[in-house]
């Protein structure tokens, strides 16, 4: 009985075995976040992998982070997705419910593995662990920064050097570059945040920190929206379009923010760092870019994907996946990778490379994020993220439209996420 | 006089419509800077239609499409002849029930019932194939319609004359029916081809890859970029991707109208 | 004894048959059961909830919220093409100067995918700079928000789906009045009858049926097309532009909630079978049609 029990388990078995035998090929969904030239430098990468490997990686590029999440999840369990994905940092919870992870500590890290882990920047860890394990590696990482006009600050008769560090310094400072023709009709404004789908809650997840706040708990079962902080937050956020006019009314678009900052309509953008190739490119005025102010000093959000590994892979191939993610974040890959992209080298010993140093001796403003990390927390992440983000950008557009108060939209956006929640808050 | 404003009225609503059309090719055709400018000085480039093919692979979404477009046309066309001649020319009984199931699918749209036929892709493992985008239209209440309400208004002496010479049943349908419905089969194509060359959200949905993704989700694929919206590369992509489908249409215009006019649609 | 010709029949439906039960009737089965039960998550399988899925949307305002749009988008697109499509293929069923032109004008729109469009009409919608800010500025007007307030995000969609529909439908009615017999308008300018005496009593009439088919592909196409919601405002900004098809979308395709987007589906089919019943059994009535 025994015995026909292991022989139908090595039976089994044996074609795993000859299948890890020839991990040959692995399929990897990436977001094209940024346009350009981006899908090259990754195919280079994986080609470069392959020459060291021998293993074939075919990145799937699948969108913005939004739509790679739907293709990837639908993909996998319509039972043929890929075996790794880069998807946004704060999904974690929510993949790890939909059973569809394999975290790193299953997979197998060695003492050097862990090693290499403790070597990333801490808070591009802060959406990785829960439940004690590991499930995701950092890899196109960035967070929110400021750009500004350096002409429109001299013209407002303001110090381009010294962008704002508090709130009411940036709210001194957007009134004076709020400029209006004759008619009193706007020509720039002052400053513009992305308020639209899928943009809100990033936005906002800065303004928490910068208020003092935590949005949820570690563990995604938790989210905390109904505090006198997180109203001081979104009101701060309505009043620069109320109460300073020196923000439009109703909702500005992320994909709009560029062109509108390149153009001279808004004096300050809030962006990402993985936008300053493009601005170097494009913009036609010097201008800066700024860690984000705070209500008393300087605080971000961190932002970007990870490396997540799904478990409809075979064994070998899990460990095949976390051999790329190890070479993907090798120091003069991931400082080539900032210089190229503008993204934030996930390591520290990234920056100690020559090329990397060299770069930021040149273009100061590419080094001006990593300095933020200290001051910067994850982003928003929970069980069933999508619908609490939902939640949180229909009542934060609710705000910013003017039907809603700052205290009711967050009153409201708690009671829509308790109900989301309830499911997990006892797990 | 009124017949003076008419004319004034046509033409301005005219020009309304062409607006998009127009903006997108003034930016496709000028340097970025110009996208939001107008100025008649504006130099002319192609850059912009080199960069938005250089950054996608448009020459394979080229083809996707195509196979896919091809795919379906061939398969309604052959799906729905017979059907509609079945319906329009034999006596059978449950007919009329069957034809009103078949006649269900104009109200309801397999585009609504995206979960379901996702589900069943997937069990078919076909999910992420040209083919998976097709399954739900090739079979085609619409044109089964089309060809019944025309194949039911030619002459039954016709097919009389046929059945004397001894023309076997699908004889009868290719050489008396179908060539009298050619309008029929010409506007039907077109409004099959336009349909699926710019449908989005099913396509969207079941393709993951390049090598399946048609026109459009690359297009949409391509136009979600972090860094926002480049209006250049987006409006020369936009005419790289409608080119054929538009330069057929301005070629062809007047048999189109009339395939429309004669194929009974009305 | 089954007829031959019955066999030969269904030998000749089968096919076309086949597949449209099995990706359009099939579906619309499995998703009704599909709507009594929970949606499965890592731990926890499928169960039978009966209708609390049903309560649940009843108690959902994002809900609520598309179903409105979706009703009002239905109500202000559906006349709005219909009405300027019948104007513009009277337009140029007329010796207009530069018929092919405005012709060809009227009908792009149908050729370019919406996806494309979308994006040119993003920019026209910007503030500030955006073409209809830039053209309202010069004439004094106040900047707009057009896309990021509720009040005109939604009529900024109709905007774009009426531009887009007009001119397809457009073609029916051009089809149809040139197939008009010509004698007709001969004999009412012979009786000196204005013009719009003769367009409401005797074309109009005649269009019936073009009407009753344009109308039913418009009231369907309210319903079915929402690419322009997808890369406009994603239904933002607060559920403003949210249509029940997106929903459906979010629903089964971003919260993985498949059984509120089977519940959600089921809701848009009861409203697409009323409208059908509406259409053919009322309106259809009153239409002479083969």
């Amino acid at each position: 009985m025994i015995k026909r029990r292991s022989l139908l388990a090595a039976g089994l078995a044996l074609p795993a075995v000859a299948r890890a035998q020839t991990v040959q090929k692995l399929s990897f969904y990436y977001p094209i976040a940024v346009g350009g030239p981006i899908p090259a430098i990754i195919d280079g990468y994986c080609k470069e992998f392959q020459a060291a490997t021998g293993i074939e990686v075919t990145p799937v590029y699948a969108g913005n982070y939004g739509e790679t999440l739907t293709k990837a999840v639908t993909a996998i369990k319509g039972g043929q997705g890929p075996q790794m994905a880069v998807l946004l940092a704060a999904e974690m919870h929510s993949l790890q419910d939909l059973g569809i992870l394999v975290s790193l500590d299953e997979i197998g890290l060695d003492a050097a593995g862990k090693a290499w882990m403790d070597g990333f920047y801490p808070a591009f860890l802060a959406n990785s662990h829960a439940e004690g394990k590991l499930w995701s590696v950092p890899f196109q990482r960035s967070t929110a920064v400021m750009y500004y006009n350096k002409a429109a600050f001299a013209e407002a008769g303001l110090d381009p050097e010294a962008f704002p560090k508090t709130w009411a310094q940036l709210q001194t400072a957007a009134t004076k570059l709020t400029k209006r023709d004759a008619t009193g009709r706007v020509t720039r404004w002052g400053v513009k945040m992305a308020g639209d789908t899928g943009n809100a809650q990033w936005t906002f997840g800065a303004l928490a920190n910068q208020a003092g706040h935590v949005l949820m708990n570690q563990a995604g079962t938790e989210a905390y929206f109904n505090s006198p902080k997180a109203v001081e937050a979104l009101a701060y956020w309505q009043g620069l379009a109320t109460v300073q006019k020196a923000s439009p009314d109703g909702v500005s678009n992320w994909p709009q923010l560029s062109p509108d900052f390149l153009e001279g309509n808004a004096a300050i953008i809030q962006h990402t760092t993985g936008n300053l190739t493009n601005v170097r490119t494009n913009a036609k005025f010097p201008f800066g870019v700024a860690g984000l102010p705070g209500r008393d000093g300087p605080r971000t959000v961190v932002g970007g994907g990870n490396l997540y590994f799904f478990k409809n892979a075979t064994p070998a191939e899990r460990v095949a996946s976390l051999k790329f993610a190890r070479f993907m974040s090798e120091p003069a890959r991931a400082a080539d990778w900032s210089i190229k992209t503008g993204y934030i080298a996930t390591r520290p010993e990234a920056y100690e490379t020559k090329a990397l140093k060299d770069y930021v001796a040149g273009f100061p403003p590419a080094d001006v994020a990593r300095g933020f990390l200290p001051v910067a927390v994850g982003e928003l992440s929970t069980f069933e993220n999508q619908k609490v983000y939902a939640a949180l950008t229909n009542n934060v557009q609710a705000c910013l439209n003017g039907t809603k108060t700052a205290a009711a939209a967050m009153a409201d956006t708690q009671a829509e996420a308790d109900r989301i929640l309830k499911p997990y808050k006892k797990a | 006089m009124t017949r003076t404003l008419e004319i004034i009225g046509a033409w301005l609503l005219a020009i309304l419509w062409m607006l998009p059309l127009l903006y997108a090719v003034w930016t496709a055709f000028h340097p970025s800077e110009y996208a939001t400018h107008f100025s008649l000085f504006a130099p002319l480039t192609l850059q912009n239609f080199a960069n938005a093919w250089e950054a996608a692979p448009f020459a394979r979404y080229f083809l996707n499409t195509t196979m896919l477009v091809s795919l379906i046309l061939v398969a309604q066309f052959l799906l729905c002849t017979p059907a509609a001649f079945a319906f329009a020319r034999m006596n059978f009984p449950g007919r009329d029930i069957v034809f009103g199931i078949v006649l269900l699918q104009l109200m309801i749209m397999p585009d609504v019932l995206l979960v379901g036929n996702y589900r069943t892709m997937a069990r078919l493992g076909l999910v992420d194939s040209i083919l998976a985008i097709a399954l739900p239209y090739l079979g085609s209440a619409f044109g089964i319609f089309l060809l019944r309400q025309v194949f039911r208004s030619v002459p039954q002496e016709l097919d009389d004359a046929a059945r004397l010479e001894g023309s076997s049943l699908l004889g009868r349908m290719w050489r008396v029916y179908v060539p009298l419905a050619r309008p029929t089969y010409i506007a039907y194509g077109l409004v099959s081809v336009s349909y699926h060359w710019n449908n989005f959200l099913w396509p969207l949905v079941i393709t993951n890859s390049v090598s399946t993704r048609p026109l459009t989700v690359g297009l949409a694929v391509f136009a979600s970029t972090d860094q926002g919206i480049d209006w250049s590369i987006i409006t020369a992509s936009t005419l790289m991707t409608s080119a054929p489908l538009l330069v057929a249409f301005l070629l062809f215009q007047r048999q189109f109208v009339q395939s429309f006019m004669r194929a009974g649609i009305k | 004894m089954i007829r031959r010709e019955t066999l030969q029949a269904w030998a000749l439906i089968l096919p076309a048959l086949v597949l449209l039960v099995a990706f359009t009737h099939w579906p619309a089965v499995t998703t009704v059961l599909d709507s009594f039960y929970s949606t499965p998550k890592g731990s926890r399988p499928q169960r039978f909830v009966g209708v609390d899925n049903y309560a649940a949307l009843w108690d959902d305002v994002v809900f609520w919220k598309a179903f409105w749009n979706n009703l009002w988008y239905a109500l202000a697109t559906i006349p709005a093409s219909v009405i300027l499509a019948l104007a513009m293929a009277l337009a140029v069923n007329t010796a207009l100067p530069g018929r092919p032109l405005v012709r060809m004008a009227y009908f792009t729109p149908t050729m370019l995918p919406m996806i494309a469009v979308a994006n040119i009409w993003l920019f026209f919608f910007t503030p500030d700079y955006g073409l209809f800010d830039h053209v309202l500025s010069l004439f004094g007007g106040a900047r707009h928000n057009w896309l990021g307030e509720p009040a005109t995000a939604l009529p900024a969609m109709m905007v774009v789906a009426v531009w887009k529909e007009a001119g397809f439908f457009m073609i029916f009615y051009l089809a149809a009045l040139q197939a008009m017999p010509p004698d007709l308008q001969e004999a009412s300018n012979l009786e000196g009858g204005s013009r719009w005496y003769f367009f409401r009593r005797v074309t109009l009439p005649l269009l019936m049926p073009t009407t009753l088919f344009v109308l039913v592909n418009a009231v369907i196409n309210a319903f079915r097309v929402v690419d322009h919601v997808v890369v406009m405002t994603r239904g933002g900004p607060n559920n403003a532009t949210n249509l029940l098809l997106y929903y459906i979308y979010e629903m089964g395709f971003r919260f993985w909630d498949t059984s509120m987007a089977a519940t959600l589906t089921v809701v848009l089919l009861v409203m697409l079978g009323a409208l059908a019943w509406l259409q053919f059994g009322v309106f259809g009535k009153r239409v002479h049609y083969r």
